[in-house]
C-alpha cells in the first residue's frame, strides 16, 4: 500500500524528491510553518522515505496556502508544495474524506468573503 | 599497397571484459592490405611497445593500427615507437575501442561487432596515409599574463625569476585584485594587504615584468611560441612615466561624489584617484565618466595642483603590439549580483551586505576605517547573521549550480574576528555543510564554534524584512531542532555565489580557448593537464579555471608559470604537420577559406600558371601558412572546389572510413 | 485596441470596483475589454497535481476561446491569471497534459497553448507604457505613498508567469510612480496573506495579513493597492484595526489618476 501511495504522489506531483539537498529553505520560508506538524522539508524527506501514511493522516496538508513561496525559493527546483497537494489529493480523492463540505460553507460565510475564497478552499479541499 | 600491422589492446580489463579481443584481432587480420594482427593486455606498456616495434621490423610494416584508448592518451606513446623503429609516425593510426566502445556498451556481441567496424575504419584510413615531417617554428621568450590578482602576480614572479620577460595586463589601474579589498586570510588570519603588496611591489621592481595597468587585450594572433598581441592601453590622462603619485591631486579635486569601487561603492572617491595607498602602478587615474574638464572643459584643477605635469586630458587610448610565446589567462571572478535574490532584502537595506562588502567594513582602509558599523546608521551592530550559498549549489536557473568553494572559510573567518573583535555581537551562520577540505581548514572552523561561540545552525534563511526601526527580521529554518526561527538581526551578510570575470567569455574566443557552461576556463585535462588549456601556449592560472582560495590559487600559479617556463626554455617547437594545403591547380580563388579561417594561416598569392594551349596565365591562389596554421579543418570544409585538403585528415581518407563503417554488412 | 477579457467570478460579484474601474482606465487609455463570452470560473486555485486534468479545462476553454477570437486575452483578478497562465504553460509544455486535456475538451482544432495571456498590469506597461500612461494623468496622486502588494499568486511561481522579477518587483511601484504618487517598498509585498485557508483557519490568516499590514505601515505607505480580491479581504477583514490602511484595487487608483472615477 504504502510503496503505491508514494509512487503515486511522486506521478502526481512531478516532484524529483532526490534533488534535495537539505538546505531547509523551504521550511525557512514557509507561512504556514507554526501551524504544521510536518513541515515542508519533512515532506520531501517522509515522500521520499514512503512515509505516507503518516503524512497523509497530518492535518499539516490542510494548512498549505499554495502561495509557492518554497517553489520559488527552493535553490534546487524541489517544488516542496506539489508535494503536499500530492499528498492532498490522495486523502480526498477517497470516498467520503472530502475535507470541507458543502453544507459546511454556509456557516463560513461572511458578506464580504470573496467568491474566490469559496471555490478556491472547495478545489483544495474538496473533491 | 601497404602492410599494416594491428594491435588490439585489452587495457587490463578496461576493453577485454566487454570487447572479445580475440575476435576483433582475428577479424581484422583477414582485412586487405593487413600482415599482422595480435592483442596483448597492455599495448602501452614497454613489453606492448616493444611487440609492435618488432613486428615493424620484422614484417616491414609500412602501416599501423592500434586498437586502444583514446588518442588523446597515448597516441604520442604509439607514433614514438614506431619512429623508433623506423617508421614515419604519422603511419600510425588509432581506433577508439575503450571510451568509444568498451565503455559505453555492456553487450559484448555489440561491443565486439562495433570494435571491428572501428579497426576497420583505422585500416582503411591508413591505408591512404603518407609520412609526414613536422615543420618546427621559433619560441618568442616572453609571456604575458592576462589579469593582475593574486594569481596573475604569482605566475608572473615565477615566471620571471627563471630569466623570461613578463608583461602582466590589468584592466584595473592597479594589480592586485580581489585580494586588495581582504581584510584578514583564512585559516592564519595574517593580513591580505600585508602578504600581497610586497609581492605587488615585487613585481613593480622585477626587471623582467612589464605591467600595462588599466589595459586591455584587444586582439591575439597566432599560436604556440610565436603570438602576437594587440593591447589596448586605456587613456588615464595621467602621464605614467612622470606622476609620482604624491596625491595632491586626488585631494583637491572637487568632484567628491563618485562611488568608490575599491569600497564596493560603500563610499566616495575623487573623479582623479588612486585606487588605494599601496596601488602598483602608483599612479592617478581620471575617471572620464565624472571628470568635469573631461566631460565639459571647465575645472582643470589637477592640472594646476601637479607639480610634476603629469596631467594630460588630450591623452588617447593606445594601442601596443607585442609577441609573446605564452600567454597566461587569470581573469579572476567576481561575486554574483543579487538580484534574484531579493528575499533576503540586499536592494532594500543598506544593513544586508555581501561577504566582500563585510571585508570593507572590517579593513582599516574601508569606509569605516575598521570599525565594524551598520552602512545605514552607523551604529554598531550586536546582531549579525550570515547566510551562506546565496546563489551557489543552485540549479534553480537564479544562481550557479557549483559550490563556490571559499564561503564556508571565510564566513567562519568573518564570525570568529566578529566575535574576537566585539564580544558583545551575537553571530549566526547558516549553513547547509559546512565544506572545510583544506589543510588547517576544519580546525578553523571549529574555533570559531567551540572557542568564539559562533552560533552554527543548520538550515537556511528563508526571508529578510527590513523593519522601521532598523532591525532586520530574519526568518530562518533550523534543521536539527526542528523550528522556524525569527531573529532580529542589525545586520545580514550574504555569501554570494562566485562567478568567473566577465571578461572571461570574449578573451576565451580571441584565444580559442575552450569554456565550461559557467564560463570557466576549461583544463586541457581535469587531473593530469589541470593548468594548461586544451589550445596549446594558453595556461591557466587562479580562478578563472574554478572557484579557488588564495592558496590553491597560488600553488596553481606557480604551476602555471613552471609550465611557462618550459615551453619558453626551449628554442624551436615541433609543429603539427596535419595542416591544410591548397591544390593550386583546382583553386578558383573565390577566398572562402580565408574568411573562415580562425588563424589567419590563409593568404592569396598571385601565380603564374602554364596554360594546356601552353600559354601562361597568372591565378589568384591561395596559399597556406604552415606554421600559423592549427589544422581545425574549416577551410576544406568551405573550399568549393575540393582544392583544399588536410594533411593526414584529407576528404579521401575521411570519406574511407565513412565507407568502412558502411559497407560493414 | 480590443482585447479579449476573463473577468472571473468574484469580479462579477464582490469585486465589481476592480473590474468597473479597469474598464474605465482602459477606455481613457485607448483600449477595449471585450469579455468572452460564456466563461467558466477558474476555480480560484491551479492543482499542482499533473494528473488533474477535468478542474483544469474551464482556464483551457477560456484561452482556446481567445484563440479563436484571434485576440490576446487579459486577466485582472491575481488568482484568474495565475490559474490562466499555469494552464496556458501547461498546454504548451506538457505534452501529456494537453493531450489529456484536448482528448476531453474534442475541440475542431486543439489547442496547444497558442494564446497570448497578458494581465491589465503587463498591458499597462508593455501595451500602453507607463511613461504614455503617465502622460494622460489628470489627477495625479501627488504626495501619497503607496504600498503595492502583489501577494503570492501575481508572480509566482516566476519561472511560469514571467511577469516580472518575483523576488525583486516593480510592475505597481512603476505604475504608482507613473501616477504621480510614490511607491513604498516593503519586504512583505510578496509574502501570502493567507489566502482561501481564511474559510477554515481565520486566525492563521489574520496572522499573515496582520504581517503583511504591519510591515507596510511601519514604511510608512498611506494606502495599499492589490490586484487580488482575496488579499484585499484578507488584509481589510483579518487584520487589526488600529493601523489598518485602506487596500484599494490598483484600478480604482488609475481610474481616479485617469479622472475617470467620476
Amino acid at each position: 500500500m504504502s510503496k503505491n501511495d508514494k509512487e503515486q504522489v511522486l506521478r502526481s506531483s512531478g516532484v524529483n524528491v532526490l534533488k534535495c539537498m537539505r538546505c531547509g529553505k523551504c521550511s525557512a520560508t514557509c507561512p504556514s510553518y507554526d501551524e504544521m506538524e510536518y513541515h515542508p522539508h519533512e515532506f520531501v524527506y517522509m515522500v521520499e522515505k514512503g512515509e505516507i501514511d503518516k503524512l497523509a493522516a497530518s492535518p499539516s496538508i490542510y494548512k498549505c496556502l499554495s502561495c509557492y513561496a518554497c517553489v520559488e525559493r527552493c535553490p534546487r527546483g524541489v517544488e516542496p508544495a506539489k508535494l503536499v497537494e500530492a499528498v492532498r489529493l490522495l486523502v480526498i480523492r477517497q470516498q467520503g474524506q472530502n475535507h470541507l463540505k458543502a453544507d459546511d460553507i454556509p456557516d463560513l460565510l461572511d458578506e464580504d468573503l470573496p467568491q474566490q475564497a469559496i471555490v478556491t478552499a472547495l478545489r483544495k479541499y474538496s473533491k | 599497397m601497404q602492410r599494416i600491422g594491428v594491435f588490439v589492446c585489452w587495457c587490463g580489463s578496461n576493453i577485454a571484459a566487454t570487447v572479445d579481443v580475440n575476435a576483433v584481432s582475428e577479424a581484422l587480420g583477414h582485412e586487405p592490405g593487413v600482415v599482422y594482427s595480435i592483442n596483448y593486455q597492455y599495448m602501452c606498456s614497454e613489453a606492448g611497445q616493444n611487440l609492435i616495434k618488432d613486428a615493424i621490423k620484422e614484417q616491414h610494416l609500412t602501416g599501423v593500427v592500434i586498437c586502444s584508448c583514446s588518442p588523446r592518451m597515448h597516441e604520442n606513446t604509439f607514433r614514438k615507437a614506431a619512429a623508433s623503429a623506423g617508421l614515419n609516425p604519422y603511419m600510425v593510426e588509432i581506433a577508439n575501442i575503450r571510451e568509444q566502445c568498451s565503455w559505453i556498451h555492456k553487450d559484448m556481441a555489440t561491443a565486439t561487432e562495433k570494435a571491428i567496424i572501428l579497426g576497420r575504419a583505422a585500416i582503411a584510413k591508413v591505408q591512404l596515409n603518407t609520412p609526414l615531417i613536422a615543420g618546427q617554428s621559433p619560441v618568442t621568450k616572453r609571456a604575458l599574463v592576462i589579469g593582475g590578482g593574486i594569481a596573475g602576480i604569482q605566475t608572473a614572479l615565477d615566471i620571471a625569476d627563471a630569466g623570461f620577460e613578463v608583461d602582466i595586463v590589468e584592466k584595473q589601474p592597479t594589480i592586485g585584485g580581489k585580494m586588495t579589498q581582504l581584510d584578514k586570510t583564512f585559516p592564519t588570519l595574517d593580513c591580505a594587504a600585508c602578504i600581497l603588496t610586497p609581492k605587488m611591489v615585487d613585481c613593480a621592481q622585477n626587471e623582467n615584468i612589464n605591467i600595462f595597468s588599466y589595459s586591455e587585450v584587444e586582439e591575439v594572433k597566432g599560436f604556440v611560441g610565436n603570438f602576437s598581441v594587440k593591447i589596448k592601453r586605456k587613456a588615464r590622462y595621467v602621464d605614467e612615466n612622470k606622476c609620482t603619485g604624491c596625491g595632491l591631486c586626488t585631494e583637491k579635486c572637487p568632484q567628491k561624489k563618485v562611488p568608490n569601487e575599491f569600497n564596493l561603492g560603500m563610499d566616495n572617491r575623487r573623479a582623479i584617484y588612486i585606487p588605494f595607498a599601496q596601488a602598483v602602478p602608483k599612479v592617478a587615474t581620471i575617471d572620464p565618466d565624472y571628470c568635469n574638464m573631461l566631460k565639459n572643459g571647465k575645472c582643470g584643477v589637477c592640472a594646476k595642483v601637479c607639480t610634476a605635469g603629469a596631467i594630460d586630458y588630450k591623452q588617447k587610448d593606445e594601442i601596443v603590439e607585442r609577441e609573446y610565446g605564452a600567454i597566461v589567462v587569470a581573469t579572476g571572478y567576481n561575486p554574483i549580483k543579487l538580484d534574484n535574490f531579493d528575499e533576503y532584502a540586499y536592494s532594500q537595506s543598506k544593513d544586508v551586505v555581501t561577504s566582500l562588502e563585510f571585508e570593507r567594513l572590517t579593513n582599516a582602509a574601508g569606509p569605516t576605517n575598521g570599525t565594524l558599523l551598520r552602512p545605514s546608521d552607523g551604529k554598531h551592530p550586536h546582531t549579525i547573521v550570515f547566510v551562506q550559498c546565496v546563489g551557489s549549489r543552485d540549479t534553480s536557473g537564479c544562481g550557479k549550480p557549483y559550490c563556490s568553494k571559499i564561503c564556508c572559510m571565510y564566513t567562519a573567518k568573518h564570525a570568529m574576528l566578529t566575535r574576537e573583535k566585539y564580544p558583545d555581537t551575537d553571530v549566526y551562520v547558516f549553513y547547509i555543510d559546512v565544506r572545510t577540505p583544506g589543510k588547517n581548514f576544519d580546525e578553523f572552523y571549529r574555533r570559531a564554534v567551540e572557542e568564539y561561540g559562533v552560533h552554527y545552525i543548520k538550515g537556511m534563511v528563508g526571508k529578510v524584512t527590513p523593519r522601521a526601526d532598523g532591525k532586520l527580521s530574519v526568518q530562518a529554518s533550523d534543521l536539527i531542532s526542528n523550528e522556524q526561527l525569527h531573529i532580529d538581526a542589525d545586520m545580514v551578510v550574504l555569501a554570494a555565489a562566485i562567478e568567473p570575470d566577465k571578461s572571461a567569455r570574449p578573451l576565451a574566443t580571441m584565444l580559442t580557448a575552450s569554456m565550461d557552461t559557467n564560463d570557466f576556463f576549461t583544463e586541457a585535462h581535469p587531473k593530469l593537464r589541470p593548468v594548461e588549456s586544451p589550445t596549446a601556449g594558453i595556461f591557466l592560472s587562479g580562478a578563472c579555471q574554478g572557484p579557488k582560495d588564495i592558496p590553491e590559487t597560488v600553488s596553481q600559479a606557480g604551476a602555471a608559470a613552471a609550465k611557462v617556463i618550459g615551453l619558453l626554455a626551449k628554442d624551436k617547437l615541433t609543429g603539427n604537420p596535419c595542416v591544410a594545403h591548397s591544390d593550386e591547380m583546382m583553386c578558383n580563388g573565390c577566398s572562402s577559406c580565408e574568411k573562415v579561417c580562425p588563424y589567419g594561416a590563409i593568404s592569396y598569392v598571385n601565380k603564374e600558371f602554364r596554360m594546356p594551349d601552353r600559354t601562361t596565365a597568372i591565378r589568384r591562389v591561395a596559399s597556406v601558412n604552415e606554421a600559423v596554421c592549427q589544422g581545425c579543418g574549416a577551410c576544406t570544409v568551405a573550399c568549393p572546389s575540393g582544392a583544399m585538403d588536410l594533411k593526414g585528415f584529407s576528404n579521401s581518407q575521411i570519406m574511407a572510413e565513412v565507407d568502412a563503417i558502411c559497407n560493414m554488412k | 485596441m480590443v482585447f479579449s477579457y476573463y473577468p472571473g467570478c468574484t469580479l462579477k460579484n464582490k469585486a465589481q470596483d476592480l473590474d468597473r474601474y479597469a474598464r474605465r482606465s482602459a477606455e481613457a487609455l485607448g483600449f477595449i475589454l471585450e469579455e468572452l463570452p460564456e466563461w467558466q470560473c477558474c476555480g480560484g486555485a491551479y492543482s499542482m497535481a499533473q494528473d488533474e486534468i477535468a478542474s483544469k479545462l474551464a482556464a483551457v476553454r477560456a484561452l482556446n476561446a481567445a484563440k479563436e477570437q484571434g485576440r490576446t486575452l487579459v486577466t485582472l483578478c491575481s488568482a484568474c491569471h495565475n490559474v490562466l497562465k499555469q494552464a496556458n504553460h501547461d498546454m504548451k509544455e506538457n505534452e501529456e497534459f494537453s493531450q489529456k486535456a484536448n482528448n476531453y475538451m474534442q475541440l475542431p482544432e486543439p489547442y496547444l497553448g497558442e494564446t497570448k495571456l497578458l494581465h491589465y498590469l503587463e498591458v499597462l506597461r508593455d501595451v500602453v507604457g507607463f511613461d504614455e500612461l503617465a502622460k494622460k494623468v489628470k489627477n495625479p496622486l501627488t504626495g501619497k505613498r503607496i504600498g503595492a502588494y502583489y501577494g503570492c499568486l501575481l508572480l509566482r511561481p516566476g519561472k511560469i508567469l514571467q511577469m516580472d522579477n518575483p523576488e525583486n518587483p516593480k510592475i505597481m511601484e512603476d505604475l504608482i510612480r507613473a501616477l504621480g504618487a510614490e511607491p513604498v517598498i516593503y519586504a512583505n509585498r510578496n509574502e501570502c496573506c493567507g489566502g482561501y485557508v481564511t474559510m477554515e483557519d481565520p486566525a492563521l490568516a489574520r496572522k499573515k495579513s496582520s504581517a503583511v499590514m504591519e510591515n507596510a505601515a511601519e514604511m510608512q505607505a498611506d494606502l495599499l493597492v492589490t490586484a487580488c480580491p482575496l488579499c484585499q479581504y484578507n488584509l481589510t477583514k483579518n487584520t487589526p484595526e488600529a493601523g489598518r490602511l485602506p487596500v484599494l484595487y490598483f484600478t480604482e487608483l488609475l481610474a481616479e489618476a485617469l479622472g475617470v472615477k467620476d
